[in-house]
């Protein structure tokens, strides 16, 4: 594309299938206690 | 639901529903611009209509054949679904309502005590609107009886050391971790310890404990001395900065890679944060947070009026980041972590930060609440370490909150970023745990935008 660059491949909908396993980290146990910060966790799920 | 947006000279649209960002030129953004103007959300053919191409290129006074371009590449990120994609995650709810509720991480309140007197302490320097205590290693050693019991098959647990300040409790500590260590070979789980300190009670046992067994050190300082030393004195109202300084370098040396944060708290008194950020840095630390305070003192609480400050504050720190990065020594802030490609599941964006649900405080004493945050207000008292959770009415009130359930979600392009935002903000600021907290929203927008600015910068690094 000449007009628009992309900066990621995955999409949202792709972790519909396989995700929901709950292993990963919960966003208050990392650095903030008094806000919520979910999008910078990562997945832990090994079958993703 | 796209949003589109300029920060640090791009033009970035985020498509909210499938999470792809696009760098788009000038004439796209302004293309864009007039298509919001009309209507919110358009279809792939609809795009490439030449009409609608005729109608845009005359109000921009430009070239059709270039405005027809520009449109072509918007509708084929349409039909792939990157771009106005619709939202098809509503109907998931009833199947993340529907699953057994497991805990999975427990906030350990093991000093309900502190030797600092931190003005804006929503623990109220360690009391929790209660009386001061420490945990013995005896309730300790049940709490994580308790979260092998409530884990279900769940692996991964996740244990802070909290207070007040943690280290008042550091001997129950230990033997607590210690059995913990036991219960993970015999119930195959993996016990992540972490722990939240102000530093003052830092040493080479501590040190070298915390290297051996905590996932995450949390060091609070809230930056240059004059700002951390009018907002975390001692009790007599002498400054910490002195003391804890050279223990908090000390121990973010020791980590030697092992994750740590220095994390601060910014209150409306320094809203020039930034440079107790650069404080931060140029005292040698790396893993940076800075969080705005939680308080309804006049004196430090944020205000509507702050917003637009703050929100030149991160700016500012997306350049600093930068120049950090360009000069070879670059660091990390907790807020404007995103990773773009990963990060979490739609279901936990769904569901935040699982307060009440899978993540659960324990007071010295063994009580249950919903969150650090809610700990001593009774009517949201869950049950005990020993008897589980016995308030099935407050655990359901907390797993009904989702995305879905807050208005002001729905039209968030943030929405996905920070799954609903903090309960307990929204309690204190509006009653109720579904309420909102307009200006934690907009600060975390802000965030938002900053932390994909700065992957742009990434890309056009190649």
């Amino acid at each position: 594309m000449k007009h628009i660059k992309t900066l990621n491949d995955k999409t949202l909908n792709m972790t519909v299938k396989k995700g929901g396993c709950g292993e990963c980290q919960t966003s208050c146990q990392s650095a903030c206690k008094t806000s919520c910060t979910v999008g910078n966790q990562e997945c832990e799920n090994k079958k993703r | 639901m796209i949003h589109l947006f300029r920060n640090s000279g791009f033009d970035i649209v985020l498509d909210v529903n499938s999470a792809a960002v696009h760098l788009v030129d000038e004439m796209t953004a302004r293309v864009l611009r007039i298509l919001l103007d009309r209507k919110d959300t358009y279809g792939s053919e609809e795009l490439a209509e030449p009409e609608l191409a005729r109608e845009v290129a005359e109000e921009l006074d430009q070239d059709p054949e270039l405005i027809a371009e520009i449109l072509g590449e918007l509708s084929e990120l349409t039909a792939v679904g990157r771009l106005f994609s619709k939202d098809p995650y509503e109907a998931l709810v009833p199947k993340v309502m529907d699953n057994k509720t497991v805990v999975k991480a427990l906030c350990l309140n093991i000093a309900h005590d502190c030797n600092l007197a931190c003005r804006y302490c929503f623990a109220e320097e360690g009391e929790y609107h209660g009386r001061r205590g420490l945990m013995s290693a005896e309730t300790g050693k049940k709490a994580l009886d308790f979260l092998v019991r409530a884990s279900g098959s769940r692996r991964n647990l996740e244990v802070d050391f909290f207070g007040g300040e943690p280290l008042l409790a550091f001997d129950a500590i230990k033997e607590i971790v210690a059995y913990g260590r036991e219960l993970e070979k015999k119930h195959d789980k993996l016990f992540r310890f972490t722990m939240t300190t102000n530093g003052v009670l830092l040493n080479r046992e501590v040190e070298e404990f915390a290297n051996r067994e905590m996932a995450n050190v949390v060091l609070s300082l809230d930056g240059r001395k004059e700002v951390n030393d009018r907002m975390r004195p001692f009790r007599g109202g002498q400054g910490s900065y002195d003391l804890i300084v050279p223990k908090l370098q000390s121990m973010a040396r020791a980590r030697d890679g092992k994750q740590y944060y220095l994390r601060g708290t910014f209150t409306s008194q320094n809203l020039d944060f930034v440079k107790d950020i650069e404080h931060f840095y140029d005292l040698g630390f790396r893993e940076l947070s800075m969080e705005p305070v939680v308080t309804d003192d006049p004196q430090f609480m944020i205000t509507e009026d702050n917003i637009a400050q703050i929100k030149d504050e991160y700016d500012r720190l997306v350049q600093l980041m930068r120049e950090k990065k360009d000069a070879g020594d670059p660091f990390r802030f907790f807020h404007f972590m995103i990773d773009l490609d990963g990060g979490p599941c739609v279901y936990k964006r769904m569901s935040g930060c699982g307060a009440g649900t899978e993540y659960l405080a324990v007071t010295p004493w063994g009580e249950l609440y919903p969150c650090h945050q809610f700990v001593g207000q009774e009517e949201f008292l869950l049950g005990n370490v020993e008897d589980g959770i016995t308030n099935d009415e407050v655990s359901r009130r907390f797993k009904s909150v989702n995305l879905y359930t807050k208005d002001a979600c729905r039209s968030c392009f943030a929405k996905f970023c920070c799954g609903g935002g903090c309960m307990a903000n929204a309690y204190q600021s509006s009653g109720r745990i579904d309420g909102d907290y307009e200006i934690g929203c907009e600060l975390e927008r802000k965030r938002v935008e900053c932390a994909i600015a700065l992957k742009a910068f990434g890309s056009e690094e190649g």
